[in-house]
């Protein structure tokens, strides 16, 4: 009886009918929201695009070259530009000189995340673990021109007393070998040092997602079975883990790799591929092109785009892997 | 554990597996032992450093847990013990170079400190000058310009990411999910070679800070994008049907009830993007060109940032150069952690508050 009322009044509009047809304002409000997401996708086709528009002469000049050659000379030509056919730019070293370093980083950087995270999960008490997460955390929003810094005047003295020690006891091994005399100084070693320690808080994290994420019905049953902590984090935790582990280890290692500042300052970038780790000449692509950016001509810095061409298609191949594994391991994820 | 009194007795649950004092004065024990074995062996044998005393205690603390729960649990119990020692020891040293930075920023950084820094520039001095003499107010107010660009551009971007991942859900939901983590993996290094190849060399053929704040804002869109997508996960599905029972649009229970909602945390999602980029080096020296005076006008004309003041300070090269950059090593470091704090205060309130 109500209703016949209230239609009867005067200014109240009439009943609107039913109807799932979008309105207006939410088509605009799709439209502009789509565009919105996928901007991602346009950000990184257009650094595809620009970087491969602006490298093609130099990867149409030295083809192959340009990955499998390990030599940087830029010839001018009569024009006062520089003849890309009597150049030469092969980045293989530096490419070598990033895994390695990217390498020694994961070997060094992820046992200790790994088991800082088991720590963090399985035995901290609460006071303790939320201090340590917050530290780890914020180790994560530390500048890497900090690590730089810190890395070239702190840990590249103490990396070289260390290369010293294992150069020393360890010297029969031909990776500890130094054959070109005793320069320890800015080592792909001490890269690798410095780059461990910034893959730390992200592997950390990731490594403590999934260890959190162990069911707890199966940790309780290993504990009525009357397994130890460790018989527990063997048994259960591991092999529950051992995938997002390995995917979070892809992520620090893509970091590695892109890493160009903290590295710069502790690598002494040579042009000559060097397996020698405690040997003070090494290479990274990121590094190499602020190396040579500071006195590149214009057409210099096209090949330096090649290299960071082939630094962006590296980083993203290893991003996407380590994603798709993460997120596969870790619920919740997209 | 708790007191007897007059009080009405709160009684806790018995916890026989909690450390007794007895435990605890155990392990105390095995850890003092521990040192002084690292001592001993640093003072009989040619091993000598503070490298040779932390190994040792670490071997030694692993050693003597391992045989001491041996012998008095027997073989399981050694391990167990083992293990925890060795990841504990794991944490340490997780730990460790933070506070080493943290030590280090600070001796070596407070020098450089006065008053003038926030007031002077270094148009008429040197940087190889003495440490009193100029500022850095022009890279401070060169950062926040570049930086408030940068949030300019990306934070819109992002939360519309956001919105469309968890709002919209479309079909492009999963790839724009993967693309977007993809696209935080995105060397900063890159990301300044981008800007030279699409603005720079084509169009402006000079550098100037709005084409850092780009490059900043490419490296900032990531972490908006995913924070603010795990913030927004977070409103009650409930608030969205709400709304919608209510005979709103999607636009409007979007815009008042679920971005409202989640204020807080799409805060903290900026913080941090402005946290992630505010020390990024590698773009702004590609792409800002570095000043000694004051720029305001991110346009035209090149532009000092911090990151830039102190690699000029690395590179420069001698005793009062190095003091300057740590000195803004420290100033940046104190921005980086208020805004790491003020992240952490609003990502702790509830959502919704």
């Amino acid at each position: 009886m109500s209703s016949t009322q209230i239609v009867k009044k005067k200014g109240v509009p009439e009943k609107r009918a039913i109807t799932t047809k979008p309105r207006f304002s939410d088509k605009v409000f799709r439209g502009v929201v789509t565009s919105g997401g996928l901007s991602s996708l346009v950000i990184l086709g257009l650094i595809l695009l620009f970087l491969a528009y602006e490298s093609i002469s130099t990867l149409r000049a030295q083809g192959m070259y340009f990955l499998t050659g390990s030599n940087w000379d830029a010839v001018t030509g009569a024009n006062g530009h520089i003849d890309f056919k009597a150049s030469h730019f092969g980045i293989a070293s530096m490419l070598i000189g990033t895994l390695i370093c990217a390498t020694i980083a994961i070997l060094i950087g992820v046992p200790i995340s790994v088991m800082s995270a088991i720590f963090l999960t399985f035995y901290a008490p609460m006071a303790i673990r939320k201090f340590a997460v917050t530290i780890i955390d914020l180790m994560a929003a530390f500048p890497s021109i900090l690590f730089g810094l810190w890395g070239y005047f702190i840990l590249n003295p103490v990396g070289v007393y260390w290369a010293k020690l294992i150069h020393k006891y360890f010297g029969a091994i031909p990776m500890f070998q130094m054959p070109t005399g005793p320069y320890f100084d800015r080592s792909p070693f001490v890269a690798g040092l410095i780059l461990a320690i910034m893959i730390v808080p992200i592997v950390t994290s990731i490594s403590r997602e999934i260890f959190a994420q162990t069911p707890l019905d199966r940790i309780q049953a290993a504990f009525a079975l009357g397994g130890t902590k460790w018989a527990m984090i063997r048994a259960v935790a591991f092999p529950y883990a051992r995938s997002g582990v390995v995917g979070g280890t892809m992520l620090g290692l893509g970091r590695a790799m892109g890493e160009t500042v903290a590295v710069y300052t502790v690598l002494n970038i040579v042009f000559q591929t060097n397996w020698h780790i405690l040997a003070g000449a090494g290479g990274n692509v990121a590094s190499m092109i602020l190396l040579k950016f500071s006195d590149a001509s214009a057409d210099e810095v096209k090949a330096l785009m090649a290299a960071g061409l082939v630094l962006f298609l590296l980083t993203l191949l290893v991003n996407s892997i380590a994603n798709v594994i993460v997120n596969r391991s870790v619920k919740g994820r997209a | 554990m708790s007191t007897l009194g007059t009080t009405p007795v709160k009684v806790l649950p018995k916890q026989p597996w909690a450390a007794t004092r007895r435990d605890r004065s155990i392990t105390f024990a095995i850890f003092v032992a521990s040192a002084l074995i690292s001592f001993a062996v640093v003072v009989a044998t040619p091993m000598n450093g503070k490298l040779a005393y932390i190994f040792i205690f670490f071997v030694s603390l692993l050693i003597i847990d391992f045989i001491y729960f041996r012998v008095k649990l027997g073989r399981a119990a050694g391990v167990d013990s083992f293990f925890k020692t060795l990841f504990t020891i794991a944490i340490t040293l997780a730990i460790f170079p933070i506070a080493s930075i943290l030590w280090e920023v600070w001796v070596r950084g407070y020098k450089g400190l006065h008053w003038s820094l926030f007031s002077t520039d270094m148009k008429q001095y040197n940087f190889t000058g003495p440490v009193a003499d100029g500022g850095l107010i022009h890279a401070i107010i060169g950062t926040l310009i570049i930086v408030a660009i940068a949030v300019l551009i990306s934070v819109p971007i992002g939360i519309l990411t956001a919105i469309y991942l968890t709002e919209i859900r479309g079909r492009f939901s999963r790839p724009i999910a993967f693309l977007v983590q993809a696209m935080s993996g995105v060397p900063s290094i890159v990301a300044g070679l981008f800007i030279l190849a699409a603005i720079v060399y084509p169009l402006t053929k000079s550098f100037n800070g709005f084409e850092g704040s780009v490059a900043l804002a490419i490296l900032m869109i990531p972490t908006v994008a995913r924070t603010s997508e795990e913030v927004l996960r977070l409103i009650p599905e409930d608030l969205r049907e709400a709304g919608l029972a209510l005979g709103g649009t999607q636009w409007r229970s979007v815009a008042q009830i679920v971005v409202p909602a989640a204020r807080s945390g799409l805060f903290t999602a900026i913080i941090l993007g402005v946290a992630r980029v505010v020390g990024e080096t590698a773009p702004v020296i590609l792409l800002t060109g570095g000043a000694n005076v004051i720029n305001i006008n991110p346009f035209s004309g090149t532009m000092e940032s911090l990151p830039l003041y102190i690699w000029s300070g690395l590179l420069a090269g001698t005793p009062e150069a190095f003091t300057r950059a740590w000195t803004g090593i420290l100033i940046l470091l104190a921005m980086v952690m208020i805004l790491f704090a003020t992240a952490r205060y609003f990502g702790s309130r509830k959502v919704g508050k």
